[in-house]
C-alpha cells in the first residue's frame, strides 16, 4: 500500500486503540450514576467532588428533571434518582420498591430580569400571571413537564388552575435562568440554589426568599431534595448517602446555597 | 465459504491464484452485501414496528382522534392533543423552505453558472461545511445571537419564535439544497446554454428561461430532501422556538414542534404520556415517509 495510505492506516489505529484504552481505564470501585432533577444537579456534583477525594469511585451526574430521576431509578438506567419533588401518590402505586431520602431542603424563587423594578408580587398575583400566559407586560417562562421545581409551584403556586400554554417551556433551571436573565419582561421560577446576580428574586407576599426564610416557614413556596433508589441502598452507594446525610455533606448543602436537613 | 479458507485468500490476492477460490469470493461477496442490505431493511422494520407497539396503548385509550385533533396538550390534567404541535412543525417548515429556496437556487446558479472557477473553489467547500456544523450549536448560534436580536428588532418577548427558528433551520438546509440544484444544472447537456445562446439569447437569460427550468426536476429532489431535514430537527428546535404548545400567532410568536415535543418530555414521562409521545414519534415517521416517497418520485421522473 502506499506510502501515506499506511501512515493513516497507522495514524487511525493508534487513535482508535488509544481511545479505547483510555475509556477502559475506571477506577477499581465501581461507579455511581446519579440523574433527574436539575435542581439537585449542582448538589449532587459538589458532594461529588468532596466524596470521590477519599472513595475510589466513579460518580456521574445527569439532569434530564425529577420524573426522568424516578422513571431513572425505577428502571434501574440510575442508580440514583434524584427529584426535588416529593413522590405522587400514582408513583407510589406504580413503583412501590423505591426509597426515597431527603438530602436537602430547597426554596423556589420567583425571578425577573434585573432591571425589571417590580419589587413584590403576591401569590395571587403570580398565578394570574402564569394562568394568563404571556402578553405585552410578561413574558412568561416555564419548565417542562417533567421537573419537579414545575411541579412543585403548580402545587403550591397554581393550586388547581392551570398555566397557560402562552409561555416559553425550557428544559432545566440553568435554562430558565438564563432566559430571565437576558429579557427585560421575563418572570420565571428557579430553585434558591440557582439564583445569582443574573437576576433579581422577587418577594412574595411581602417575604424575601432566603435560606432562613425558608426554614422559618415564612417563605411559602418550599420542597425537599430526594435521592430515591430502588430497594435500600448498598455498598458504595449507602456510602455516599450517608455521606450526603452527614455533618460534612450538610454543610457542604448549605455552602451551595441549599438548605440543612434538620 | 472463503473465508473459511485463508490460505485461498492470501493466494488469491498474491498470486491472482486458481479459478477456484475466485469463482468463491465471487459468489459469497454479493451474498455477503445482500444479507448486509437486508439488515438495513429488517432494522428499519425493528424500528417502525416498535414504534407501533409503544403508541398502542396511547392509540387504545386516547384514540388517534384526539390526539391527532385535539388542541390542547397538558398532559398533568389528560390532555394530549398535538395538532399545535402539528402546524409548529409544518410552519417552521414551510417559512425556512421559503427562505431557503430562493438562497440555494441563486447559489447553485453562483456555482454552476457565474463564478469563476477560483471562486468556486472557495465558496462550495464552504457550503459543504455548514453540512458537517451539528445542530445542536446551529441551535446555540440561534439562542444567543438570533433569539435576542429578533427580540431587540420586534420589540416584545424573548426573540425564541417561528421566525428564528426558521432562519437556523434554512441555514441547516441550504447546503444539501444548493448542492444537489447545483448538480442538477451541471447535468444538462451543453446543447441546452449553447443553443441558446446561438439563438441570442444572453447569459442571464439563457440562465432562468432554459437552465433553471430545465433542472426543475432536480432541484425539486433537493428541496424535498431538505423539507425531509427540515421536519426531522430537534435540537435546534427546542433551542430557539420556545416550546409553546400553542398556534402560532404570527412569525414572532414561540410555537413547539413534534420533534420538541418528543425531545423535551421523554425522559420525564412514564405510561400514558409516554406513550402519546411514541404517537407522535409515528405522525413524524409517517411524515417523513410521505415526504421521502416524493423525493424519489420526483427524481425518477427526472430521469425520464
Amino acid at each position: 500500500m502506499k506510502k501515506s495510505n499506511k501512515a493513516l492506516l497507522a495514524l487511525v489505529a493508534t487513535l482508535a486503540v488509544g481511545s479505547m484504552l483510555i475509556a477502559g481505564c475506571s477506577s477499581g470501585g465501581g461507579s455511581i450514576t446519579i440523574g433527574g432533577s436539575t435542581t439537585v444537579q449542582p448538589l449532587s456534583e459538589a458532594w461529588m467532588e468532596e466524596f470521590t477525594v477519599d472513595n475510589d469511585v466513579e460518580i456521574s451526574v445527569q439532569g434530564g428533571g425529577s420524573s426522568a430521576g424516578v422513571k431513572g431509578a425505577e428502571e434501574g438506567t440510575l442508580d440514583i434518582g434524584a427529584a426535588s419533588r416529593e413522590m405522587k401518590d400514582s408513583e407510589k402505586t406504580d413503583f412501590p420498591e423505591l426509597v426515597v431520602f431527603h438530602v436537602a431542603a430547597d426554596g423556589v424563587a420567583i425571578v425577573v430580569h434585573p432591571s425589571n423594578s417590580t419589587e413584590d408580587l403576591t401569590l395571587d398575583e403570580v398565578r394570574d400571571i402564569y394562568a394568563a400566559g404571556s402578553n405585552d407586560e410578561w413574558t412568561v417562562i416555564n419548565r417542562e413537564e417533567g421537573s419537579g421545581t414545575r411541579e412543585v409551584y403548580e402545587d403550591i403556586v397554581m393550586d388547581g388552575t392551570e398555566v397557560s400554554p402562552n409561555a416559553e417551556f425550557l428544559p432545566s433551571n440553568g435554562a430558565v435562568k438564563e432566559k430571565v436573565a437576558s429579557t427585560d419582561n421575563a418572570i420565571g421560577y428557579i430553585s434558591l440554589g440557582y439564583v445569582d446576580s443574573s437576576v433579581k428574586p422577587v418577594k412574595v407576599n411581602g417575604v424575601v426568599c432566603s435560606e432562613a426564610n425558608v426554614i422559618n416557614g415564612s417563605y411559602p413556596v418550599m420542597r425537599y431534595l430526594n435521592y430515591i433508589t430502588k430497594g435500600e441502598p448498598e455498598g458504595i452507594v449507602k456510602d455516599y448517602i450517608d455521606y450526603c446525610l452527614s455533618d460534612e455533606g450538610q454543610q457542604i448543602a448549605a455552602d451551595e446555597g441549599y438548605i440543612k436537613l434538620g | 465459504m472463503a473465508l473459511a479458507n485463508p490460505p485461498s485468500i492470501l493466494f488469491v490476492s498474491v498470486v491472482g491464484g486458481p479459478s477456484m477460490s475466485r469463482y468463491f469470493i465471487d459468489r459469497w461477496s454479493s451474498r455477503v452485501v445482500l444479507a448486509f442490505g437486508i439488515t438495513s431493511f429488517v432494522v428499519l422494520v425493528f424500528i417502525a414496528g416498535f414504534i407501533i407497539r409503544e403508541s398502542m396503548p396511547a392509540l387504545q385509550e386516547v384514540g388517534i382522534f384526539r390526539i391527532l385533533f385535539g388542541t390542547e396538550w397538558y398532559p398533568r390534567y389528560d390532555k394530549y392533543g398535538i395538532l399545535t404541535m402539528v402546524v409548529g412543525s409544518v410552519l417552521v417548515t414551510i417559512v425556512s423552505l421559503g427562505i431557503a429556496v430562493p438562497l440555494s437556487l441563486g447559489a447553485a446558479v453562483l456555482l454552476a453558472e457565474v463564478a469563476p472557477e477560483n471562486v468556486r473553489r472557495i465558496v462550495r467547500p464552504a457550503i459543504e461545511l455548514l453540512v458537517g456544523i451539528p445542530s445542536v450549536v446551529f441551535g446555540l448560534v440561534g439562542m444567543v445571537w438570533l433569539a435576542p436580536l429578533i427580540a431587540d428588532l420586534g420589540g416584545k418577548g424573548s426573540g425564541s419564535s417561528v421566525l428564528a427558528a426558521s432562519i437556523v433551520l434554512a441555514v441547516m438546509v441550504l447546503p444539501t439544497i444548493t448542492s444537489i440544484s447545483e448538480d442538477s444544472i451541471r447535468a444538462l447537456p451543453r446543447t441546452y446554454k449553447e443553443g441558446a445562446l446561438a439563438l441570442g439569447a444572453t447569459h442571464w437569460q439563457t440562465i432562468w428561461r432554459v437552465l433553471v427550468p430545465s433542472a426543475k426536476r432536480g432541484i425539486m429532489a433537493g428541496a424535498i430532501l431538505g423539507t425531509g431535514r427540515a421536519i426531522g430537527e430537534t435540537m435546534a428546535m427546542v433551542m430557539v422556538i420556545g416550546n409553546s404548545p400553542i398556534f402560532p400567532s404570527g412569525l414572532l410568536s414561540p410555537a413547539r414542534t413534534l420533534t420538541g415535543n418528543i425531545a423535551v418530555e421523554i425522559a420525564a414521562a412514564v405510561g400514558t404520556h409516554q406513550s402519546v409521545l411514541y404517537v407522535t414519534g409515528l405522525v413524524l415517521f409517517v411524515l417523513v415517509m410521505i415526504i421521502n416517497s416524493a423525493s424519489v418520485l420526483a427524481y425518477k421522473r427526472k430521469v425520464d
